[in-house]
């Protein structure tokens, strides 16, 4: 069959699609985990905490498991990062705590962190007490925009700290990424809700969805009637091709897909391209790439303007694509999109190669690629909220357009703090948690001044 | 090729790997698949008087280390439960079948004459090798005044001895335990009695767990315990110094000794006959591993002594004992630190915590191009070896010896010791 336009939905049929969707990495067995923890050194001032975003106490939480305390292991874990059951499985961990374990050195082979911690985590013992108390209540009240992995870890903290937190969330759910945007063969199921109802259990957090900063919402209105203001609204617009043929039918932006394919309650009923274009080289291309196999696609190739060396994606992400017949093609830079009133039909690169100076320079030499669809994964962008009057005072903006913290995360308004994706930073779930602990820690420090 | 067959008190042995008095050696059917495995002799499970001793459900309680590995473990297990006439017509039975295997009879009967005189005469009639004296268990025989009851008294031991050698032409080993303060006492005693041989040790008291739910030790018989003889790997260390105790002692220097405590793998059997023992008894490894394991204790030690030109067990028996020494004589003088090789080490800090927080705080950390690297201050190292005790790189860390340039001086003649020895 070489029909064009050739998008349709089951490809596979339901079981195949299971099948395809079930954990990437299965969780540990009481026995695997006795074995992995073993491997653990109890290293002094080790590496895997100075890497962790969070500082979680990796070794002393894997002593804990391999002392039969799993549970103690996992609140452990959750005390420095309360997401710490979504970080387990969305975590590069292999960029993270394991490419630093002093396990690799003679053994190439580090301890397996991420999938000890998710152990720990599934092994927390619901029947006992909920393992964080809140603080008689101050009478303070805290916005905080945004229901991610930075709002949700800051409304946790600021809530055992006895403050009262709304959090205003723009979509109908809360768990920003963890809900709309994780491959969903990292995190399965309802995970990212019932993480939410646990971080929820602490009390003194109320959500407010659909309710969109700038828009339903103004900054200024949440100044007025509260006490300090955590914004923590992610990326919220998509980079550009910006070459003819973008306006294809058939031209995808990857995380809207992705978001299609985390909301779907019947993943046969996605539309799926037969042959797929990824354009970008980050772990968001790689997502798509193995997804959209997983769905049935037949021919799936991923395209970088740069050499492999550059691509964002870890040797773990890329290994993965390879293991799903993904195709890579290096040095070729989008040069336009071919189509017709259906959709698209071909894309075009020109070869790129670097010069004498190490400067990536396109020739003229043209690639061109027969395709059904066309995702854009080459990042995302921070747009700033609008505002009621253009007089009403915002907070100020970095070089990249993000806003501007200082070490505190607090922004050039006073009682305004910020982190997340919407500050600079590694665009990391367990980063944007980190940002969220230290940014609680601050405003709890301000509203006892 | 070196030659592992040996003679213990007159006693030809293919090898000098002997199972010991235990549940391996309780009826014809282990032996003889022990026999088939290789090994080169056998103590048979202690024989007392009938009828056969009577034993509980649940009877080994372990003691666990890393990854489930056996550190060590107890038991709770009297001597046979089987009819003595059955095990006397086993033991004719199999001796006959493996004339080149050694089998010893372990005895254990209360401590008066008669018992002994008529059962030492129907174990000389089985065609046996010899009898060893169990004056060592410590559960269960000891209320019925036998077992660890005779052997931490030095005069029963003695006496029993002695009737053994009156009433019976075989050689008599005698078993000692360790739950007593001076090993020596007791192979004195053996001595007096007339004994060919000691064998030691026997296992020692212990609890080895407790179940935190239902609070009873291991191992639990309907939720109860008691102490049991502890074996295997973690009673080694124990074992070597009391075989080297009675071998360096004048007085116990001369009475062959068979080695017994935890040895598991061709390297233990060689550092017990090193330090005097003759031949070594096996137990926990066959119970852990089965029999077959007898292959690697007897090619391990075969190589070792091909790699070292020793041609048969003499050759170096003993050869550690005069490197072992009361602590006075030790040289004050010798100094040796530590060395980190950076090659090897992984930076894990282990040795810097060991050091930094429990002993003399000679480890330094450098940062270099964003790693961190440890070094040894030689000044303040004391040569202790806790560095490289806790060091999970086998050559990370190396011991060096440092030539003070100073003479041999023991802390007999230290001028620093106020009660030194004028010389």
């Amino acid at each position: 069959m070489s029909v064009d336009h050739d998008i349709q939905s089951k490809r596979l049929d339901a079981i195949n699609i299971l099948d395809n969707f079930s954990d990437i990495h299965p969780a540990l067995t009481m026995k695997q985990a006795l074995v992995a923890s073993e491997r653990c050194l109890f290293c002094y001032d080790a590496p895997c905490i100075q890497a962790c975003p969070t500082q979680i106490d990796i070794p002393l939480f894997i002593k804990e498991i391999n002392t039969g305390n799993a549970h103690g292991a996992a609140k452990e874990i959750l005390s420095a990062n309360i997401l710490g059951g979504s970080c387990a499985k969305v975590c590069p961990t292999e960029t993270l705590c394991e490419q630093v374990c002093v396990r690799n050195l003679k053994e190439q082979a580090p301890v397996n962190i991420a999938l000890l911690q998710r152990y720990a985590i599934d092994h927390l013992d619901s029947s006992q007490a909920y393992p964080f108390t809140r603080d008689k209540n101050t009478g303070k009240h805290v916005a905080i925009v945004g229901a991610g992995p930075a709002g949700l870890a800051c409304a946790h903290r600021l809530a055992q700290k006895g403050h009262r937190v709304t959090l205003y969330e723009a979509e109908k759910k809360s768990g920003g990424l963890n809900e709309y945007g994780i491959a969903q063969y990292k995190l399965l199921d309802n995970y990212a809700q019932e993480e939410i109802n646990f971080v929820l259990k602490i009390g003194g957090i109320t959500i407010q969805y659909e309710t969109a900063l700038g828009s339903d919402i103004t900054l200024q209105e949440l100044r007025n009637t509260h006490d300090a203001v955590f914004i923590a609204i992610g990326l919220n617009a998509t980079n550009k091709l910006n070459i003819s043929g973008e306006q294809f039918n058939g031209v995808e932006d990857a995380i809207d897909y992705i978001s299609q394919l985390r909301q779907s309650t019947d993943m046969t009923d996605l539309p799926v391209g037969r042959r797929i274009i990824v354009i970008g080289a980050g772990m968001t291309a790689i997502d798509i790439a193995v997804q959209s196999k997983k769905l049935g696609a037949e021919d799936v190739s991923i395209v970088y303007r740069r050499n492999q060396e550059s691509m964002g994606a870890s040797d773990y992400e890329q290994e993965l694509a390879l293991k799903h017949e993904i195709h890579f093609i290096f040095n070729a830079q989008p040069y336009q999109i071919l189509g017709n009133n259906k959709g698209v039909t071909h894309m075009q690169f020109k070869q790129t190669q670097y010069d004498t100076m190490g400067k990536l320079v396109a020739t003229n030499d043209i690639i061109e690629l027969p395709c059904d669809i066309i995702f854009k994964a080459i990042g995302q962008q921070f747009n700033i909220f609008p505002l009621a009057n253009k007089d009403d005072p915002r907070p100020k903006l970095d070089k990249r357009g993000r806003i501007q913290v200082n070490s505190q995360f607090r922004t050039s308004l006073d009682d305004v703090y910020a982190g997340g994706d919407a500050i600079d930073g590694l665009d990391l779930v367990v980063e944007a948690v980190d940002h969220g602990n230290k940014a609680a820690a601050a405003i709890h420090q301000q509203l006892q001044d | 090729m070196a030659k592992l067959a040996c003679e213990f008190i007159g006693i030809k042995s293919i090898n000098p790997f002997w199972l010991a008095s235990a549940p391996p050696t309780d009826k014809a059917y282990n032996v003889v698949r022990a026999f088939e495995a290789g090994w080169g002799g056998v103590v048979w499970k202690t024989l007392g008087e009938d009828p056969g001793a009577i034993n509980v459900s649940s009877r080994y309680g372990v003691h666990y280390g890393q990854n489930r590995q056996v550190i060590g473990f107890n038991n709770i297990e009297l001597i046979t439960d089987r009819p003595l006439q059955t095990n006397l017509d086993e033991i004719t039975q199999v001796k006959k079948d493996w004339p080149d295997r050694v089998i010893i009879v372990s005895l254990m009967v209360p401590c008066e004459e008669e018992p002994w005189k008529l059962i030492l005469h129907r174990v000389e009639a089985t065609g046996a090798d010899g009898i060893e004296l169990n004056f060592g268990c410590p559960h269960g025989m000891p209320e019925r005044g036998m077992g660890a009851a005779v052997g931490q008294v030095p005069e029963y031991i003695e006496k029993v001895t002695r009737w053994c050698k009156q009433y019976s032409s075989l050689p008599v080993i005698v078993k000692l335990t360790p739950n007593i303060t001076d090993i020596r006492a007791p192979a004195e005693a053996a001595i007096r009695g007339g004994a060919d041989a000691v064998s030691l040790i026997n296992t020692i008291n212990s609890i080895t767990s407790v179940d935190l739910d239902t609070m009873s030790p291991e191992p639990s018989v309907g939720g109860k315990s008691t102490h049991g003889g502890y074996c295997g790997p973690a009673v080694k260390p124990i074992a070597l110094n009391m075989v080297s105790e009675i071998a360096r002692h004048p007085a116990s220097a001369n009475i062959p000794i068979s080695g017994i405590g935890g040895i598991s793998n061709w390297r233990d059997a060689a550092e017990f006959i090193s330090l005097g023992a003759m031949n070594v008894q096996v137990c926990t490894a066959a119970m852990l591993f089965g029999f077959k394991i007898i292959k690697e204790m007897c090619s391990g030690l075969s190589d070792w002594m091909d790699k070292k030109g020793y041609l048969n067990i003499n050759d170096f028996c003993g050869a550690a004992i005069k490197n072992t020494n009361d602590w006075k004589y030790l040289n004050m003088n010798y100094k040796r630190v530590a060395l980190i090789n950076q090659d090897h080490c992984i930076q894990c800090g282990r040795c810097y915590a060991a050091c930094e927080d429990t002993s003399h705080q000679s480890i330094a950390i450098t940062e270099k191009a964003g790693a961190r690297e440890y070094t040894i201050i030689e000044e303040e190292c004391v040569g202790c070896n806790l560095c490289q005790i806790t060091c999970p790189e086998p050559e990370a860390i190396s011991m060096i010896d440092i030539d003070t340039g100073k003479p041999h001086l023991n802390w007999t003649h230290d001028p620093r010791n106020p009660l030194r020895e004028k010389q």
